[in-house]
């Protein structure tokens, strides 16, 4: 009984302790008094004023589209690869299995200012299109990995079976193959996605010419102050990604209990 | 239709955008320019090895290490706990552990300010228990702080997952043969449990390593760990020559440190969790 206790009061602090700078942000940015730490009762003006404010909304435009693209671009590649990727045997797979951990093991910070010396290097002006490139390279471990394990469970035979039908390799595919796989590319779009939606350090040092995204515009806030706006425009972003899993997570169960 | 061919454009694609980048780190480390030409020298590196800069390396790794063992010390009962019976919808609180990492981890990060500040929240409530204040900010304790608060996930994760698997059989046939509760554990279930304490310990490590961002928000104005350090010679100086080797020497150095690690988990199976 005391063990029952005292483990959840402890599971309650670790709790505590994750979300505590999460409520403060977002208790804040009702806050009407503008510094941060004086609490000056209790207002909407920032979530209004949010939509006015020039440099956040380009950041926020900047971050998703480059979070839809990038997603959407390393869907497809990732899960083209994934299907090559199964089809390989011995050290050639060995050898691409190893080089899908690369963007996942090396730092972002050496990763982000590799990339910045190959922009310079073949002179792709360092902007919205370097970042762009450089997020679809970090994005695409996690669509290869989701969709593999979803091709390890469906049967080969099944594929050779619609080609058996008279179906092309491309039908065989588009009818057979991708919906079975079907949740594991939504789970990496999406895990692409939020991956892309929270980057900061690969961002930083790709970006140029007054493109910056959501991170970047916090990072350069936070040396002068954060403005109240950031919180409101953060607590609507939370709000919108945990909206978006609870849709997936309930397309998901729906399509289990259907089954 | 030979599948191999379809990952003509992923292995390209991988070759344009992570290998070739890495090739021109190495460039950059190995060369200099003398007069206008490009020639190998081994200046950059000799540099790294210089006392100024091992202190920093050091700082960096004992910052490192004390942030990787508290995560350890913090999430592994926390993974334990998650994987007790005595919660109906474990699964939910699974998912709370990983969920404030879809709020932007520099705002968050940031937010410590507020909470940690002379007449933050956290003093705030202390002052009302007539607690002594805490003041942290700007030393190496709030960095490590932003430390654990970032990567304990990647602690508890990984050590919850391989805890859930363990037969639970063997704890009961452990108790069965008259083990008292500390000794199944430290003869059960932990052993069981040491390749995920192993990829936390990687999962927390590396990062921990090779952050900019934390020891700039929170360690306060001039604070040089490795990471601020490489930072500084792309953005600041644009020495790139010595960024890059310091780059290449942390890389080496978390390869070497990685690869031991992932040895001795010994399953071959380079999963994340």
């Amino acid at each position: 009984m005391v063990r029952r206790v005292s483990s959840r009061v402890y599971l309650a602090l670790v709790f505590l302790f994750l979300y505590a700078p999460i409520a403060v942000l977002m208790i804040f940015s009702f806050n009407s008094a503008r510094s941060r730490g004086v609490w000056g009762g209790f207002t909407l003006d920032w979530y209004a004023q949010l939509f006015h404010d020039r440099q956040i909304m380009s950041s926020l435009y900047y971050t998703i589209a480059c979070a839809v693209l990038a997603s959407v671009f390393a869907t497809v590649l990732g899960t083209v690869a994934a299907i090559g990727l199964s089809g390989m045997r011995g050290l050639p797979r060995a050898l691409t299995a190893q080089l899908v951990y690369l963007p996942m093991i090396n730092p972002d910070i050496v990763m982000g200012l590799s990339l910045m010396l190959l922009f310079i290097s073949i002179k792709i002006p360092l902007g919205f299109l370097s970042m762009l490139l450089a997020h679809i390279t970090f994005c695409l471990p996690f669509v290869i990995l989701s969709v593999l394990p979803k091709l390890k469970q469906t049967q080969a035979e099944l594929y050779d079976a619609a080609l058996d039908l008279g179906a092309t390799p491309l039908m065989a595919y588009a009818k057979v193959i991708i919906p079975q796989i079907r949740p594991g590319i939504l789970t990496g779009f999406l895990l692409a996605f939020t991956m892309s939606i929270d980057d900061f350090v690969v961002s930083f040092f790709t970006t140029g010419n007054g493109v910056t995204n959501v991170a970047i515009t916090i990072y350069a806030m936070a040396r002068r102050g954060m403005n109240p706006k950031i919180n409101a425009l953060l607590t609507i972003m939370f709000a919108g990604v945990i909206l978006l899993l609870f849709i997936a997570n309930r397309r998901t169960a729906d399509a289990k209990t259907r089954r | 239709m030979r599948k191999k061919l379809l990952n003509g454009p992923y292995l390209a694609w991988m070759l344009v955008f992570a290998i070739l980048p890495l090739f021109i780190v190495v460039w950059y480390a190995l060369t200099a320019e003398i007069g206008g030409e490009r020639s190998f020298s081994a200046g950059h590196l000799a540099r790294v090895f210089e006392p100024i800069y091992l202190r920093v390396l050091w700082r960096s790794l004992k910052l490192a290490a004390v942030s990787t063992l508290l995560c350890f010390f913090l999430g592994y009962p926390a993974a334990l706990i998650l994987t007790s019976r005595q919660f109906r919808r474990r699964s939910i609180l699974v998912v709370l552990i990983v969920l404030p990492m879809w709020m932007n981890f520099l705002a968050r990060t940031y937010a410590w300010l507020t909470l940690l500040e002379k007449n933050g929240v956290v003093n705030s409530v202390l002052s009302f228990l007539h607690l002594p204040a805490f003041n942290i900010l700007y030393t190496d304790a709030a960095v490590i702080l932003g430390m654990v608060y970032n990567f304990l996930p990647f602690m508890i994760l990984p050590i919850y997952s391989v805890l859930y698997k363990i037969d639970h059989s063997l704890i009961e046939a452990a108790e069965d043969l008259g083990a008292t509760p500390l000794v199944t554990f430290r003869r059960v279930i932990f052993p069981q449990s040491l390749a995920g304490a192993l990829s936390g310990v990687v999962m927390v490590f590396m990062p921990a390593m090779t952050t900019f961002v934390i020891p700039r928000l929170l360690g306060g104005g001039q604070y040089t760990l490795i990471g601020n350090l490489i930072e500084q010679q792309f953005l600041t100086t644009y020495d790139w020559g010595f960024g890059s080797a310091l780059s290449l020497f942390l890389m080496a150095l978390l390869l070497v440190t990685g690869a031991l690690l992932m040895r001795s988990r010994g399953d071959g199976e380079g999963g994340l969790w």
